[in-house]
């Protein structure tokens, strides 16, 4: 107790010196020890006189960087997604990718022609493996009866995501008879698009069954991910454990 | 068959072959823009657990393998991602959701009217704005003010697909039989992250949406009015 005393009384005699130590130290430059910020400097660490940042911008100093909070700048778009996998599955070469990545999503039209033609190849290189006349094996209308210039145009032209502020959200609901209202995390959007693909009118022309290829899913589920976290929906990082 | 609709044949396998070795749900881009910092891996959009709400989520920069990987990936401060609201109908952005990475943090701009459309833009810093510490491996930040709520750092990657077997498929390696069946399926982002940016906001914010466009363009009736909505990248000049 006695020692617990001495330091209380050690640690009061400190701080009282400490107080008094620091009234001689305030940067007021009514004092006669020289003035300690007179001028204005663009070095002395803070933001004064008509600086935009700390030492940076107005009528002294140099401009101020990114860094202090300046968002002027062109942006120039370098990539753009609406509807999942679109680019990549119709977006048949490189250079027809990076163009439809820096295109205006209003402005789509001339790249209607080239899906529908990757959409055949598709057909054609089952034709090749299934020993069948390439002109024989086609795409069909898909389950909304769309045809081939319409799909893609669709794909094309139209590629956002359509979200219902109203409706529920689904990217595919055939029992509800809804499609393309949102696109939830755990949608199947990727067996969604080869359905309507390869699927033709009743859905499972291609479906792995009957000897045929199958096309119209990947079989793969979202496995152990948990989409039921509220915001900001998704699950931490995986780490190494 | 002719020779020559042979060879025009090959041809287009070989072209599919090379472009699916960049592929899926735009994880792995074309090259101008692979690998870079504004590659956009995925993007979703949804009514949120308050159903008067809508949720944006851009995944970005994917395939990130966890650990060191991961710690180590950022935003850049020189790429603006926007998400854009088409409510007319004509696919073009109406209103624009802007997000840029200043220090340890993103800047959100708006829902606001963008004062140009298109390729270009500039940060609209007149727009009401809002900001989230970037969250890190260990601790998420989120930030809610204004009925609006807002996330980015890194996350596990939500997408699933059999990436290998589809460049099989396109491949020919994979003909005739196809994907794999169930169980013998890889899902290839199964294991890996990617850096994330969450937005809900009101649909009072996003104004009314306009007919379904799958009313007009795919002859499809019953459909609900729904926005027009897609993310971009726009790196500084």
């Amino acid at each position: 107790m006695k020692n617990y005393k001495n330091k209380s009384y050690k640690l009061s005699v400190f701080v009282v010196l400490l107080l008094t130590a620091l009234i001689f130290v305030q940067c007021k430059d009514d004092d006669d020890n020289g003035n300690v910020i007179d001028v204005i400097s663009c070095n002395d660490g803070i933001q004064n006189g008509d600086e935009d940042g700390i030492d940076c911008g107005g009528s002294m100093c140099s401009p101020c960087e990114d860094n202090q909070l300046n968002f002027d700048g062109n942006f120039v778009q370098e990539d753009v997604a609406g509807r999942p996998g679109v680019n990549t599955i119709f977006g048949i070469t490189d250079l027809l990718k990076n163009n439809y990545n820096v295109s205006e999503v209003a402005n789509r039209t001339i790249f209607q022609e080239d899906f529908q033609e990757v959409l055949e190849n598709y057909y054609d290189i089952y034709a090749i493996s299934l020993d069948i006349p390439v002109d024989e094996l086609n795409y069909e209308n898909n389950i909304f009866d769309w045809d081939a210039a319409r799909f893609t145009t669709i794909m094309s032209n139209y590629d956002a995501l359509q979200v219902a502020p109203n409706g529920p959200t689904t990217y595919y609901d055939a029992t509800n008879n809804l499609v393309f209202t949102g696109r939830y995390l755990s949608d199947d959007v990727m067996g969604f698009t080869l359905t309507l693909m390869f699927g033709g009118a009743d859905g499972i022309r291609f479906d792995g069954n009957n000897g045929t290829p199958q096309l119209t899913t990947d079989a793969v589920a979202p496995g152990d991910r948990d989409f039921t976290l509220s915001f900001p929906y998704l699950e931490v990082p995986l780490t190494l454990e | 068959m002719k020779k020559t609709k042979l060879l025009t044949i090959i041809g287009g396998f070989s072209l599919l072959l090379l472009s699916f070795i960049f592929m899926s749900l735009d994880h792995i881009d074309a090259t101008n823009v692979a690998g870079t910092s504004s590659d956009i891996a995925d993007f979703f959009a949804f009514e949120g657990d308050n159903p008067d709400n809508t949720v944006f989520v851009a995944t970005i920069q994917g395939i990130l393998a966890p650990g060191v990987v991961t710690e180590n990936a950022s935003f850049d401060e020189n790429v603006l991602i926007e998400f854009n609201i088409d409510n007319t109908g004509d696919f073009i952005e109406d209103l624009v959701i802007q997000a840029i990475k200043r220090g340890d943090s993103i800047y959100f701009f708006g829902p606001v009217i963008p004062n140009r459309t298109g390729l270009e833009s500039d940060v609209l810093t007149s727009a009401p704005n809002h900001i989230v510490q970037i969250s890190t491996t260990e601790e998420t930040f989120i930030t809610n003010e204004d009925d609006m709520s807002f996330f980015a750092g890194p996350r596990r990657d939500p997408s699933y697909f059999d990436f290998n077997r589809f460049i099989d498929i396109a491949n020919g390696d994979a003909a005739p039989e196809g994907f794999y069946p169930p169980g013998e399926s890889t899902d290839f982002f199964v294991g890996l992250n990617v850096l994330a940016i969450a937005v809900e906001v009101p649909n009072s914010l996003l104004g009314n949406a306009p007919q379904h466009i799958l009313e007009s363009q795919g002859t499809i009736s019953g459909l609900p009015p729904a926005y027009n909505v897609w993310v971009s990248t726009k790196r500084k000049e």
